[in-house]
């Protein structure tokens, strides 16, 4: 892989704060990643130096094999596109995607079959000659979309860009920014704090906690194979357990007095403690084929979600978290029966420190 | 009671304004005997040293405003982007000229570029008028700057800055297409109320021997009957349509919304 977008041992200290600490990122031509993580653990920080607006305390950030680190944000050719929307409000929406075509001096011709060409691409042609303020939030972060890629950038940068809008529009409008992402094969880092939001549209993602990158990789990983126990709570719910490990090479430990299995050899010495955790989904309202571990449970808590039910029984003394997909043919059981769950132990996750 | 109260001090006060300018105006009509002309108007009009000293000062007035935008906005735009923290600082500094009196300040600009100064800008009479122009920009930089940041909080400037130089913008690009025309309803009503301010100052004008309009109407008061009062109104008109102007302005701009 050779990286578009490079970031490298990024440092970043608002005086003795120490915000973005070694920080490495490599990003593929087209690659649509994610930065993840609570409020304040830094994103916007990371993005803001790659956009050139704040400087790097120390470390590098390269675009298409240039190192940009020096180069002011009027150099660097790069899309950004902001949570408040930031459009030019005494600028028509043509005029605010032409922007970036005016100030590089395109001829105006030009321009304007590229506005064209963009209002288009946003769905949005009929509406070149309207005002921010005639917008709705949605329209106007398209436009800001539109805007950012007018010019055809190098990187495109979204920071939060969905956060100002309602549910239904923020599902729709990161589907299309997606699909016109992958459209232009443009390299993009996407802000967020929403996890169903990174899993469902990145190739990567990159978790971050505390100004540092805890784990880089696909949704599929960062949820199934999360590398520290901040990945594992962050994306996704979780039942967790307390073992001790007992054949570490075989990966063998015993949960509550029952020996169990895992997928791979642990790194502890018999008898430390181990934190495992199950996702709700891999445990199974019944015996499910395969499934070792089976335990007598009572329901104690029904929320009917749609495609999802989602449970909570008690097992084995602990409160655990079940999801199981509707059925139209099985109503979920109700409050306060029994029930047996299982699951394997094979799904099980090992919490790292 | 009450209600009866209210209406007698509002009479009171409308009597207070409107009394000395109606007896102004009517008397201004008066100059032919026995009927009412517009003859005092007409005289004042067409006096070659009205012209001279309209135009001399219409023409500072613009040129402060033009010198107060340039010298304004960008200080403005700039401490509320890097310096947020100096805002107090620099509002002080800008409300000075309120505090201090014109007269303090011309004899402070005579005693410094007096014609034996390292700079002796009053030896000559552009010098002089441009000495004029420091001090009615000085005079107008309250309403100016007071204008200028109330257009700026009205915007992003921050993330509108930052938008337009990932778009490749540089300072110019961002301060003439996107602060300016943001702010230029706050302008145009600063530039309104310099433009009122220098058409009737006094002081300076006098102190630095300038052929203004404030020395003018002065002179023809001391001189003549009718034409002060019929100056009086021209220049009350100046006024009031400068502000009627501000009004006027503030409405017309068609990225605005409707409530603003
Ligand atoms: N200009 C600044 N001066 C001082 N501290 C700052 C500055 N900008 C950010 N910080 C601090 O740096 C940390 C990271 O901020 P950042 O904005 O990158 O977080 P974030 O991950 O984007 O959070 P959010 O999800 O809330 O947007 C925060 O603790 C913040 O207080
Ligand atoms: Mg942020």
């Amino acid at each position: 892989m050779t990286a578009d977008l490079e970031i490298a041992r990024l440092e970043k200290s608002f005086g003795a704060t120490r915000v973005v600490r070694d920080f490495n990122l490599a990003i593929a031509k087209g690659e649509f990643v994610s930065l993840l993580g609570p409020s304040g653990c830094g994103k916007t920080t990371v993005l803001r130096i790659v956009a050139g607006f704040e400087t790097a305390t120390a470390g590098t950030v390269g675009i298409g094999g240039q190192d940009v680190t020096g180069l002011r944000p009027n150099q660097r050719n790069v899309g950004m596109v902001f949570q408040a929307y930031a459009l030019f409000p005494n600028l028509t929406v043509a005029q605010n995607v032409g922007f970036g075509l005016r100030v590089k001096g395109v001829p105006r011709a030009e321009i304007r079959a590229r506005v064209a060409e963009m209002l288009e691409l946003i769905g949005l042609a009929d509406l070149g000659g309207r005002y921010p303020f005639q917008l709705s939030g949605g329209q106007q972060q398209r436009v800001a979309l539109a805007r950012a890629l007018a010019p055809r950038p190098r990187v495109l940068l979204l920071d939060e860009p969905l956060s100002a809008l309602d549910a239904k529009i923020r599902v729709a409008l990161r589907n299309e920014i997606r699909a016109i992402q992958r459209a232009l094969g443009i390299t993009t880092i996407f802000v967020t704090h929403d996890q169903e939001e990174a899993l469902s549209i990145s190739d990567r993602i990159v978790v971050m906690n505390g100004g540092m990158a805890e784990q880089v990789g696909t949704p599929f990983e960062v949820y199934n194979r999360p590398a520290t126990r901040f990945v594992a709570t962050f994306v996704g719910s979780l039942n967790t357990f307390e073992a001790r490990a007992e054949d570490p090479a075989a990966g063998r430990v015993s949960l509550a007095g029952v020996s169990l299995r895992l997928a791979g050899p642990l790194a502890a010495r018999p008898g430390d403690p181990v934190g495992l955790a199950l996702r709700p989904e891999q445990l199974y309202l019944g015996r499910g084929p395969g499934h070792e571990v089976v335990l007598p449970a009572r329901i104690e808590e029904v929320a009917f979600l749609g495609s999802v039910i989602r449970l909570r029984v008690s097992a084995a003394g602990a409160r655990l978290a079940l999801d199981t997909f509707n059925r139209s043919d099985s109503p979920p059981p109700p409050v306060g029966s029994t029930a047996e769950v299982s699951f394997s132990a094979r799904d099980m996750i090992v919490l790292g420190a | 009671m009450t209600r009866l109260a209210a209406a007698l001090v509002l009479l009171l006060g409308v009597l207070y304004f409107a009394l000395p300018l109606y007896g102004m105006t009517e008397f201004s009509l008066r100059m032919r005997r026995g009927v009412y002309s517009l003859d005092a108007y007409r005289v004042v009009l067409a006096d070659p040293q009205f012209q001279e000293t309209f135009a001399y000062s219409a023409f500072m007035a613009l040129v402060t405003i033009v010198v107060g935008v340039v010298l304004v906005v960008p200080t403005a735009y700039w401490v509320r982007l890097y310096l947020p923290r100096l805002r107090p600082v620099v509002e002080f500094i800008t409300l000075l000229p309120l505090v201090i009196p014109p007269i303090v300040i011309v004899f402070g600009y005579i005693r410094l570029y007096n014609t034996s100064s390292f700079l002796p800008l009053t030896g000559s009479s552009s010098g002089t008028t441009l000495l004029l122009l420091f001090g009615y920009t000085v005079l107008a930089l309250p309403y100016m700057y007071r204008a200028v940041d109330t257009g700026l909080r009205a915007i992003d400037v921050r993330t509108l800055t930052e938008a337009a130089q990932s778009l490749g913008a540089g300072w110019i690009t961002i301060m003439g297409r996107i602060i300016l025309p943001n702010v230029l309803v706050a302008v145009l009503s600063g530039a309104f109320l310099t433009f009122a301010i220098v058409m009737g100052e006094f002081v300076m004008a006098a102190l630095l021997n300038r052929p203004a309009f404030g020395p003018y109407l002065q002179l023809t008061g001391a001189n003549k009957a009718y034409e002060p009062a019929a100056l009086a109104v021209i220049a009350f008109a100046i006024t009031w349509a400068s502000m009627g102007l501000i009004q006027l302005v503030t409405r017309f701009q068609k990225f605005a919304r409707a409530e603003r």
